[in-house]
């Protein structure tokens, strides 16, 4: 029979992401319900050293392949890895992030198993009998669908990155670390690494951001914007609206297309509040919306609505702070 | 060479609404459209046969009325079109859907095959690999560039990540999910559009293929949709009407009531 509850603790040059300690986040709460162990899966290259940070931030069991071939990320040897980790230990719940690499490795992994896999879910719950409840966007964001795998193991899911909290990282906490060596069916590695490059991030990164001064269309000038994320010690994000228009980086674009963000405090200026973006915001702990039309949906998900114009009320934001 | 490319029919989402009294999508009247990764992959798949050379089949699972998206494709450039329909497809998640999808492609017979990273409908990005996987080819997703070198007979592909990105080669049979940012979807061509009516649209049905029952429509659907529901928000906390000076003075006094500054 299946037991306990994975995680693929995703890692790129060798540095955990921030995903996977949110997966050890949530995989530790639904483990107190069905009263199972919190694995993780570590495979890279190089990257032994960071199994007791997992074990901190929750793992009870920490599965490591250490080896040359998962030096960079392609597909058929994770695969491999992960498939080989599954098959001999059987997890009956078994989470991804839902990145370019979670999203690549899990539908290929779950068809290797031939199990349900739910997709880039927000929500996750489960009964006492560890069926699991994935809930997820779809249609644009204009639907929430909750999926079950009921007669199959593991049940699979993706979850987007910045929605689950991060479990608090504990040094005292034991956990046993496994070494797994692979057998490679190398006839299988067809894809060729010719290079890799790193694309550097010339913008802050929004989803670290403890205040979030995010801007829209009603903005017509982002400039005092940025003085008083400034001030605030905060960073600037935006609407698609305005990376559409040029005027914005894609990185700092907050929604369904751009980044989850659940900051301390979203300040929206002039932005409508469309579905697509409250989809990446509405978690945010409070959220001030600032817009000239009080019909705007963005008042139906402020804690403080204020019906003004944009500029005007950044301009004595600035000298105010 | 010969491509396949795998088209879905998908509603254009950005103009489904949610009805405010019923609290379900609002579906009537919204067009059909061919989801736009897919649109892209269609684009990529013509200039590699008008640089190289290709025969380039589309392929598309849906009920009949999804044939329109085939002939919009046909009407593209494309040389085939086959849709695969059945009454026994209904109801398949993810790998029900790619196991009827890589069956037609095993049946067809393809060197390269291209997929749209992701529908906007489901909005998964499942269906891609899972095909690979059944078919035992490799995959690249996340597609931002594709090149086929004549010399080596192989494609190198720029995958796209978060952070990096990878240039990737790959010999032999493959399958590419790729960006809608890729190209440019092309317009239909006058020729191509008066050439269409005369194309036929192949159907593939369950009797075509090599498929089990047991592994399509619901009952080879390990997911189950248990419930959906609309977006309900609660209540505003307070919207006030403010000159700009009262306006930053309430930011001011809830952000340091919370600690924040
Ligand atoms: C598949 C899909 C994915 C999408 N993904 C995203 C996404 O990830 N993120 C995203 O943001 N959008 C996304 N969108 C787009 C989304 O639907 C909206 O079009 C977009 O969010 C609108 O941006 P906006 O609010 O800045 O602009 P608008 O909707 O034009 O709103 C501008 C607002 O500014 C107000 N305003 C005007 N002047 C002033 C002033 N002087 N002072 C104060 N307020 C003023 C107006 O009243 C209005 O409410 C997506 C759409 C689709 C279809
Ligand atoms: C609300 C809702 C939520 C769902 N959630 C899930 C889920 O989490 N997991 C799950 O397994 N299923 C799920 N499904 C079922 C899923 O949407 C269908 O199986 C669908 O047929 C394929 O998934 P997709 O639209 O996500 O395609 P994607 O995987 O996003 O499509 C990627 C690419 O695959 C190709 N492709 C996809 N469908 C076809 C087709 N019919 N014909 C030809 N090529 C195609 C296209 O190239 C496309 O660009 C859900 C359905 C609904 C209604």
């Amino acid at each position: 029979m299946n037991k306990n509850i994975w995680v693929f603790c995703e890692q790129r040059d060798g540095e955990i992401q921030p995903v996977a300690l949110e997966l050890l986040g949530i995989a530790k709460e639904l483990s107190e319900k069905t009263n199972e162990k919190v694995g993780a899966i570590l495979v890279g290259h190089n990257v032994k050293a960071k199994a007791n940070d997992l074990v901190a931030y929750g793992a009870d069991e920490v599965y490591v392949v250490d080896d040359e071939e998962l030096d960079n990320f392609l597909t058929e040897p994770y695969v491999q890895a992960v498939y080989k980790l599954v098959s001999d230990y059987k997890p009956s719940i078994l989470l991804f992030g839902a990145t370019s690499i979670g999203r690549d490795l899990a539908p290929r992994l779950s068809a290797r198993l031939r199990t349900g896999l739910t997709a880039d879910c927000t929500k996750l719950e489960c009964d006492e009998k560890g069926n699991l409840f994935m809930t997820r966007p779809a249609f644009g964001g204009n639907l929430f669908a909750t999926i079950a795998c009921p007669d199959h193991r593991p049940q699979m899911s993706t979850v987007r990155p910045g929605v689950m909290k991060k479990a608090e990282r504990d040094d005292s906490r034991k956990g046993e670390i496994i070494d797994v060596k692979i057998d490679w069916d190398t006839s299988k590695f067809a894809v060729k690494l010719i290079e890799e490059v790193k694309e550097v991030q010339s913008v802050d990164k929004i989803e670290d951001a403890k205040i979030l001064v995010s801007c829209g269309r009603g903005v017509k000038n982002v400039k005092p914007a940025f003085e008083v994320a400034e001030k605030l010690k905060g960073t600037v994000s935006s609407s698609r609206a305005l990376v559409d228009a040029g005027v914005m980086e894609h990185a700092r674009q907050v929604g369904q297309t751009g980044k989850t963000v659940r900051p301390q405090a979203y300040l929206a200026f002039g932005i409508s509040g469309a579905i697509q973006h409250l989809a990446g915001m509405e978690e945010s702990e409070f959220i001030v919306a600032v817009n000239t039309d009080k019909s705007a949906p963005i008042f139906k998900v402020a804690n403080l609505g204020i019906v003004s114009d944009a500029a005007a009320v950044m301009k004595n934001l600035i000298k105010m702070l | 060479m010969k491509i396949i490319v795998c088209i879905k029919q998908v509603p254009n989402t950005t103009e489904i609404k949610i009805d405010p009294v019923t609290n379900t999508l609002k579906r009537d009247g919204v067009p059909s459209i061919i989801n736009p990764d897919d649109k892209s992959a269609i684009d990529v798949a013509i200039q590699l046969k008008e640089k190289h050379g290709a025969e380039v089949t589309v392929i598309c699972m849906g009920p009949p009325q999804a044939e329109n998206a085939l002939r919009e494709a046909l009407a593209m450039g494309a040389d085939n079109a086959y849709l695969l329909t059945d009454r026994a497809f209904a109801g398949s998640d993810t790998l029900a859907t790619s196991t009827i999808v890589a069956a037609a492609i095993k049946k067809l017979g393809a060197d390269v095959v291209l997929c749209g990273r992701q529908a906007i409908d489901g909005d998964t990005a499942q269906v891609g690999p899972q095909i690979a996987e059944h078919l035992g080819i490799p995959q690249i997703t996340y597609a931002a560039a594709i090149d086929y070198n004549e010399e080596r007979n192989s494609l190198i592909v720029k995958r796209q990540f978060e952070d990096r990105y990878q240039t990737l080669e790959v010999s032999g049979q493959c399958l590419v999910t790729v960006l809608s940012t890729l190209c440019k979807p092309r317009y239909m061509n006058v020729w191509d559009i008066v050439d269409q009516d005369s194309k036929e649209v192949g159907k593939i049905t369950f009797a075509d293929m090599d498929l089990d029952a047991k592994n399509i429509g619901l009952a080879g659907s390990p997911t189950k949709v248990q419930s959906t529901a609309t977006k309900q928000f609660d209540k505003t906390i307070e919207t006030l009407e403010l000159d700009p000076e009262a306006a930053a003075k309430a930011i001011i006094d809830a952000l340091s009531k919370r600690h924040l500054i």
